[in-house]
């Protein structure tokens, strides 16, 4: 399972790649093989207020629907139309072209509730028993 | 959260584990939900051809001088004209007309039919069966617990097990089965499947349904087979528009309305439920069911409300992806009056009202071969 180490990650499996005040969003190689086939991404507008640990979408694979929740709170700038599309593209490449939406932190501060690498790997270690 | 060790297991658990199955709990049993994925999974079914481990399924069989005469009081189809190895779908109804289950009845002779049961009803139906036996001179068993059930279907079906079995299966017709050996065991091969393809489901002792799944898995990789998983299974019946129990059949349902009519023969002698369902007949239908197909993206699930012009018609009762026709589609009782193809109505997902229309299902064309 891949887990880029350059990344920081959320409970609700969602990894976050920081560059400066922008924040880009996707969910993990573990969430999409948890999920399996995604066939539909909700995606918010841009312009929209996120907060952190909320939901601002929903990713829906052929047999399940699961929200997707904020790593960090901000407005949201862009968004992986493609996605529209290609939704298969979250499982292909979760953290490539699957990528889901883009924030602009509003307090970098609430970076410091994700999680690390390794501490991902250990979670996603324990709910797979 | 169910204990997966309270789980009921059939004989390819173990080869469901080692093929990457993703195994969940389903009607009681631990059963794959998938392998590869749903996606793949449908698309080998429709394009070439895929295997089911399908033995959650229950078998009921029934002999003795009186079984037709059983069987033609417990089911709404009439049995009369069927010939020996020919199979039947047909439902068995409460006196209310609810359905208890819908089943497919084997005639082996004329005093002995297997039934093939739904999984989450197998127990219940067995009760029900001894329940109204009688005076019926009849010797019932349920032999769930020693059958494996798998099911091979697809274009390439015939072929990849004709391998393996002596029986010459071109001559089985759709809905006809007969007894022959697959990989050098006794078996049941019948021409019946779930899937809208053509294809078989093999009866067999669960002592050989490894042995045989794996005989079928290594010859299939001739013909690119893949084991395919529950989320596939409900695909393809999905965009065939077969009904599902606990989905649009359950105690409550009045079969009319969902379609049925063709397995219900009010012309002959009384059967459970008779006179409720002639009633019904009688008094006319006001909903029906009916398939949903969205015109826009989004995901349609069982229990999402449909809507005319903001206004409640109805709910889903089942609802997917399909993976053939790249949109949602769905199963849903409506009033008559919003049941005509073409007729546009909403499906309300997460407050969203998202445009679809009537469809008379199948959804897609079926290949199944008829005689």
């Amino acid at each position: 399972m891949e887990v880029p180490e350059n990344l920081l990650y959320t409970q609700e499996h969602e990894w976050v790649r920081v560059d400066g005040t922008k924040a880009v969003v996707g969910i993990t190689e573990f969430a999409q093989d948890q999920l399996g086939d995604i066939v539909f991404v909700e995606l918010p507008e841009p312009g929209t207020l996120v907060e952190q640990e909320n939901p601002f979408g929903v990713v829906e694979s052929v047999k399940t629907v699961s929200d997707l929740y904020a790593p960090i709170s901000g407005t949201v700038t862009g968004t992986n139309k493609d996605l529209e599309a290609h939704p298969e593209q979250v499982n292909s490449e979760p953290y490539g072209k699957g990528w889901i939406i883009e924030i602009e932190v509003s307090d970098e501060k609430e970076l410091e509730k994700l999680m690390s690498a390794d501490d991902y790997i250990a979670q996603c270690e324990k709910e797979q028993g | 959260m169910t204990n997966v060790s309270d789980l009921k297991t059939t004989p390819l658990h173990a080869i469901h584990k080692a093929l990457g199955g993703k195994l969940v709990p389903f009607a009681g049993w631990h059963m794959p939900i998938q392998f590869k994925g749903v996606m793949e999974e449908h698309k080998c079914v429709r394009d070439g051809v895929g295997i089911f481990d399908v033995s959650h399924m229950g078998e009921i069989e029934i002999s003795g001088p009186d079984a037709k005469k059983l069987i033609q009081h417990l089911v709404t189809n009439d049995i009369e004209p069927m010939q020996n190895n020919q199979a039947l779908y047909t439902l068995m109804c409460l006196e209310t007309g609810g359905v208890v289950d819908d089943l497919l009845v084997h005639r082996f002779s004329d005093d002995h039919y297997f039934l093939c049961v739904n999984a989450s009803n197998s127990d219940k139906d067995f009760q029900w069966i001894l329940k109204n036996a009688g005076d019926f001179n009849a010797v019932i068993k349920n032999t769930s617990q020693e059958t494996a059930q798998l099911a091979v279907q697809g274009k390439h079906a015939e072929a990849l097990m004709q391998k393996l079995c002596d029986a010459p299966l071109s001559e089985i017709e759709y809905y006809h089965f007969r007894k022959g050996k697959i990989h050098n065991f006794e078996c049941i091969l019948a021409r019946t499947g779930y899937t809208g393809e053509d294809g078989f489901e093999i009866y067999i002792d669960a002592k050989h349904a490894e042995s045989t799944y794996k005989a079928l898995i290594e010859e299939g990789k001739a013909f690119d087979l893949q084991p395919i998983g529950l989320g596939a299974r409900d695909t393809l019946r999905m965009e065939m528009g077969y009904a599902l129990y606990g989905n649009e059949l359950n105690e409550n349902c009045n079969p009319l309305e969902a379609g049925l009519g063709w397995v219900i023969k009010l012309q002959k002698d009384d059967f459970l439920g008779k006179s409720a369902l002639k009633k019904q007949k009688d008094a006319g239908l006001s909903r029906k069911l009916v398939g949903i197909r969205l015109l826009d993206r989004g995901v349609p699930r069982p229990h999402y409300r449909v809507l005319k012009e903001g206004s409640p018609v109805g709910e889903l009762t089942s609802g997917t992806f399909s993976p053939s026709l790249n949109i949602g589609i769905g199963l849903c009782y409506v009033s008559t009056e919003y049941a005509k193809p073409g007729t546009k109505l909403d499906v309300e997902i997460r407050k969203l009202n998202v445009p679809a229309e009537v469809v008379k299902p199948p959804f897609l064309p079926s290949r199944i071969k008829k005689s």
